[in-house]
């Protein structure tokens, strides 16, 4: 085992292992979505060079940018980490606890359940537009657990969860569809932009709600990851080993709801991010939990900032939403991954 | 599960009792909806018409054609359900759930956003090859892995591609806002607002498509007990799946050319047939068609009422009522049923 | 103490059809248990309910001599460790990765990876002679050499009792042997109790202390090989009539099946 560091206390209380592999690609990635964030801030209507940029966060600039840096791009910037970083930790539980790889947030109800909040708010509500997350996550809430209890049969499987998740999912469209039909126009593609996913109009009051929850959810999922490793190779084995699967089967899926929720909440439906960033990750460094967790939240990251830039700046003067984007690379880039492994 | 109909002379005389069903299907929802127009009017339509009589125009020109879009797209939907079912050996497939109705959906919204087309004819092309293209990558991604092709994973695919090109679909609307309203209606699925033009180009298709189902009957049973065992008795498997898939795809595009995206038909239906007369596919199809279209009749003619004086989608009345049905089957442990 | 695992008055039911009733049983220590038995007749169900997997509805299941329903799941896992029919790992798991998975009852949040651990899983992968292997994923290896590779994860959680569903079903006869050998080996070495469900009667002849036969929703007889194998057994048990021979190897009963070509045969 010489390519594992090894953390142990002395009287061996307190034990870790860390794979040197995995290691490495955390400080790469690291790297990456710093460099990312600063193309981020740069690029747009206008472009400020990296230096002005650092100059006018620390307050050494000339103020000129301030505003742009500050006020327009640096929320929006954060948000778009935290929500990538979400959606991929999200999707990854989801695709240990259902072992399949082609899971995904949508399957538990997250996002048609988040679009019937947000929808239903869209077109009903009479107070502040501040509301709307709050909406959508009860949606994700209320849809989520309602695909649970009608999973329930003596305890929940897998299978049974994604064919109701599916169902369900359809139904929940189907009221959505039904909402923008009989809606207004401007609250029609206001909708559409909702459910498309977009990280306009962020700030950082936005990234002040999301950041606690990410944090917080994804350490506890790191805390636990070892059960996950063991749900992968089935009931009867985590069952033989001395899991209780169930419970922690309900655990996982609350927060993987809760990060998906959350996310969707504030950004709108962002497509792909819970499916690919979770793969990507696993040909990086292999099937262990608890690596995947930085790894997939950073790659997760990178991925919704990328399409953030290029729905600014590819089209301007138009903004396009960023889920047109994640969608439009992930997709492409999942089915590429997915053929080169067909064989393994 | 046991079939509730045994011999044959039982099943040819339900057979017939769903055919006049149905065709009392298609009176009510001529007669019925936000002006209830009573028999005898409606036969006087057909057989006395009168140009000046507003009412005998309305019956000939919206209401009979809109029966016959539903009567026609029920029927492909559930063929075409019943199909993908044989074809993957999966009682959960069926083109919605599999993504093929949206793929025909993406390609017909970039076809208006990018080229601008709006004839049918067009749409209907350009919905078979978004139809072809969603198949085959949901065949694909679906029989990745070391196990092949199984249920859970081919259900998984279909929600992934479906998830893709819904994401596509609707960036593209929000890219091009005009487009939204004139095709909002129809994405959720409608058959309403069409005139028999635009049914005709794509009937040949469907007419061919549903020939040919029906008289695959036997190759279709033949499959079902396993490739391996079908190529032993002299079954050509490759060439039966890949004409069953073109049927697929000429149906389902079809019907999504004509009337947007229409869910769980091909899901339900296929079930129903498959309760009243078993596992044999040379009643299926035939059961499944009738059952289709007189489901999507009833549907339409529900839809017209349950918001009065609003008209709900078709799309979203089949989901409402399919959903149940589909979370119903699932609890039940379906993945045992073939 | 020489029954480490024991049923009692075991009821255990799929739906509403009982697949055993009233079943007594007791499972003898450091010895190799196997449950024989037709297609369908409940040994697998019977090894799954003595793992705990499956509640019966009526009865218990002692683990030395302590009700199992009584005991958290995780303080079993440290006395019994199961292995199931056919199981499968994740795409790109190395066998390294499957093994440490056995030591979960004995780890928590804090202790993830002591020296205790690595010793334990190195042991585990010697004893299976995976050590080469450690880093290859599991659905890489051959059939023989994955099953050893669960095995090693059973061994990890270092039980004094190891129960295996069909371990050798899939497997060709010279990989058969190879587990067989294996456990036979662990049995006698370091004095693991084995209980296992094996399809095939001879090696369970071979193999086997205790043989346990199931028919009919109870136990039809049990005890040693030589003393309870016989025609008669072969006959209410399996439906099939034999002659029954010593091995000439190793002595133990060896049963050759009779068929329809079997007048001929004796005729001539």
């Amino acid at each position: 085992m010489h390519n594992y560091i090894t953390v142990r206390t002395k009287s061996d209380k307190v034990s870790f292992q860390l794979s040197k592999k995995v290691a490495m690609m955390i400080i790469l990635l690291c790297i990456l979505l710093c460099g990312m964030m600063m193309l981020a801030l740069s690029v747009g209507s206008d472009f400020i060079s990296p230096v002005t940029v650092v100059k006018e966060l620390f307050g050494y600039g000339t103020g000129e940018y301030l505003f742009t840096i500050q006020t327009l791009r640096l929320p929006r910037v954060l948000l778009a980490a935290l929500v990538g970083m979400a959606l991929a930790v999200s999707g990854l539980i989801l695709q240990g606890i259902i072992r399949n790889p082609l899971a995904a947030p949508d399957i538990i109800g997250v996002t048609s359940g988040a679009s019937v909040g947000a929808l239903l708010f869209l077109a009903y509500a009479t107070v502040s537009i501040h509301f709307l997350p709050l909406a959508a996550i009860i949606g994700a809430g209320v849809v989520s657990t309602i695909i649970y209890l009608l999973s329930w049969k003596k305890g929940v499987t897998p299978i049974r969860m994604v064919l109701i998740g599916i169902g369900i999912s359809a139904f929940a469209k189907g009221i959505v569809t039904m909402l923008i039909v009989m809606g207004e126009e401007v609250r029609t593609s206001r909708a559409y932009i909702w459910l498309t996913g977009s990280l306009y109009g962020a700030n950082m009051q936005d990234v002040y709600l999301l950041l606690p929850w990410v944090v917080f959810l994804s350490l506890f999922t790191f805390i636990i990851a070892r059960v996950i490793n063991v749900k992968e190779l089935g009931d009867d084995i985590a069952l033989g080993v001395g899991v209780k699967v169930q419970i922690f089967r309900l655990l996982f899926l609350l927060i993987s709801v809760m990060l998906a929720g959350t996310a969707v909440a504030f950004v709108g439906g962002i497509a792909f991010v819970g499916l690919v960033a979770p793969h990507i990750s696993r040909m990086m460094v292999g099937r262990s939990f608890a690596a995947l967790i930085p790894i997939s939240s950073m790659v997760g990251a990178i991925i919704v900032i990328f399409a953030d830039i290029i729905g600014r700046t590819a089209f301007l003067p138009k903004d396009l939403p960023a889920g047109v984007f994640t969608a439009a690379i992930g997709a492409p880039f999942f089915i590429y991954l997915l053929f080169r492994t067909r064989n393994q | 599960m046991q079939n509730l109909l045994t011999s044959t002379s039982m099943k040819r005389s339900v057979l017939i009792i769903c055919c006049v069903l149905l065709i009392v299907a298609f009176i009510l929802s001529v007669a019925l909806g936000q002006t209830s127009i009573p028999f005898q009017l409606v036969y006087d339509a057909f057989f006395n018409y009168d140009a000046s009589n507003s009412e005998h125009v309305i019956i000939r020109t919206s209401r009979f054609t809109r029966a016959v879009v539903a009567t026609v797209v029920g029927a492909s939907l559930a063929i075409a359900g019943a199909l993908m079912r044989a074809l993957t050996r999966n009682p959960l497939a069926a083109p919605d759930i599999l993504g093929v109705n949206a793929g025909a959906l993406f390609f017909i919204v970039c076809a208006i956003t990018f080229f601008s087309m709006d004839s049918l004819i067009h749409y209907m092309w350009v919905a078979f090859l978004g139809a072809g293209i969603a198949g085959v990558l949901v065949f694909f991604l679906g029989s990745l892995g070391r196990d092949g092709l199984t249920p859970i994973k081919i259900v998984l695919a279909g929600a992934a591609i479906s998830a893709l090109f819904i994401s596509f679909t609707q960036g593209l609307l929000v890219i091009d806002e005009q487009g939204i309203q004139s095709v909002l209606f129809w994405l959720a699925g409608s058959v309403s607002g069409r005139n028999l033009d635009m049914l005709l180009p794509v009937l040949p298709f469907i007419v061919l498509g549903g020939s040919f189902a029906f008289f695959m009957g036997r190759s279709i049973n033949i499959l079902q007990s396993g490739d391996d065992i079908a190529k032993g008795l002299g079954q050509r498997t490759i060439l039966t799946k890949v004409v069953m898939g073109i049927i697929v795809i000429l149906l389902a595009g079809g019907s999504v050319a004509v009337a947007g995206s229409i869910g769980f038909i091909g899901l339900i239906v296929p079930h129903m047939a498959m309760g009243l007369v078993g596992t044999d596919y040379r009643w299926i199809i035939p059961f499944s068609a009738v059952i289709g279209s007189t489901l999507l009749l009833l549907a339409d003619i529900a839809a017209r009422f349950v918001i009065m004086p609003l008209e709900m989608p078709i799309g979203v009345m089949t989901a409402f009522i399919g959903a149940p049905f589909f979370i119903y089957i699932a609890r039940r442990g379906l993945a045992r049923n073939a | 103490m020489n029954h480490i695992l024991e049923a009692d008055a075991l009821t255990v039911s799929y739906g509403n059809t009982n697949i055993l009733e009233d079943l007594h049983l007791q499972v003898p220590k450091g010895k190799i248990t196997v449950l024989v038995g037709a297609n369908g007749c409940g040994k697998s169900t019977l090894l799954r309910t003595f793992a705990r997997l499956i509640k019966p509805k009526d009865g218990h299941v002692l683990l030395e001599e302590e009700k199992i329903r009584d005991l958290s799941t995780k303080s079993v896992a440290k006395r019994l460790a199961i292995l199931p029919q056919g199981p499968i790992a994740p795409e790109g798991l190395t066998v390294l990765q499957l093994v440490k998975q056995g030591r979960y009852p004995h780890q928590s949040w804090m202790k993830q990876w002591s020296t205790e651990d690595e010793q334990i899983v190195n042991d585990a992968l010697e004893a299976t002679q995976m050590t080469p292997f450690a880093n290859s994923p599991v659905n890489a290896l051959s059939g023989g050499q994955r099953q050893r590779a669960w095995i090693a994860m059973t061994l990890a959680q270092k039980t004094d009792l190891i129960l295996l569903d069909e371990p050798t079903t899939y497997l060709d006869m010279a990989h058969q042997v190879e587990i067989l050998d294996l456990l036979f080996d662990l049995n006698s070495r370091e004095n693991r109790t084995v209980v296992m469900v094996l399809h095939d009667l001879n090696l369970a002849c071979r193999y086997a202390h205790h043989i346990v036969a199931v028919r009919d929703k109870k136990i039809y007889a049990q005890g040693k090989p030589e003393d309870i194998v016989t025609i008669d057994l072969v006959r209410d048990v399996f439906g099939m009539g034999c002659t029954i021979m010593n091995d000439p190897l190793f002595g133990t009963p060896l049963c050759v099946p009779h068929g329809k070509g079997i007048k001929c045969c004796l005729r001539a």
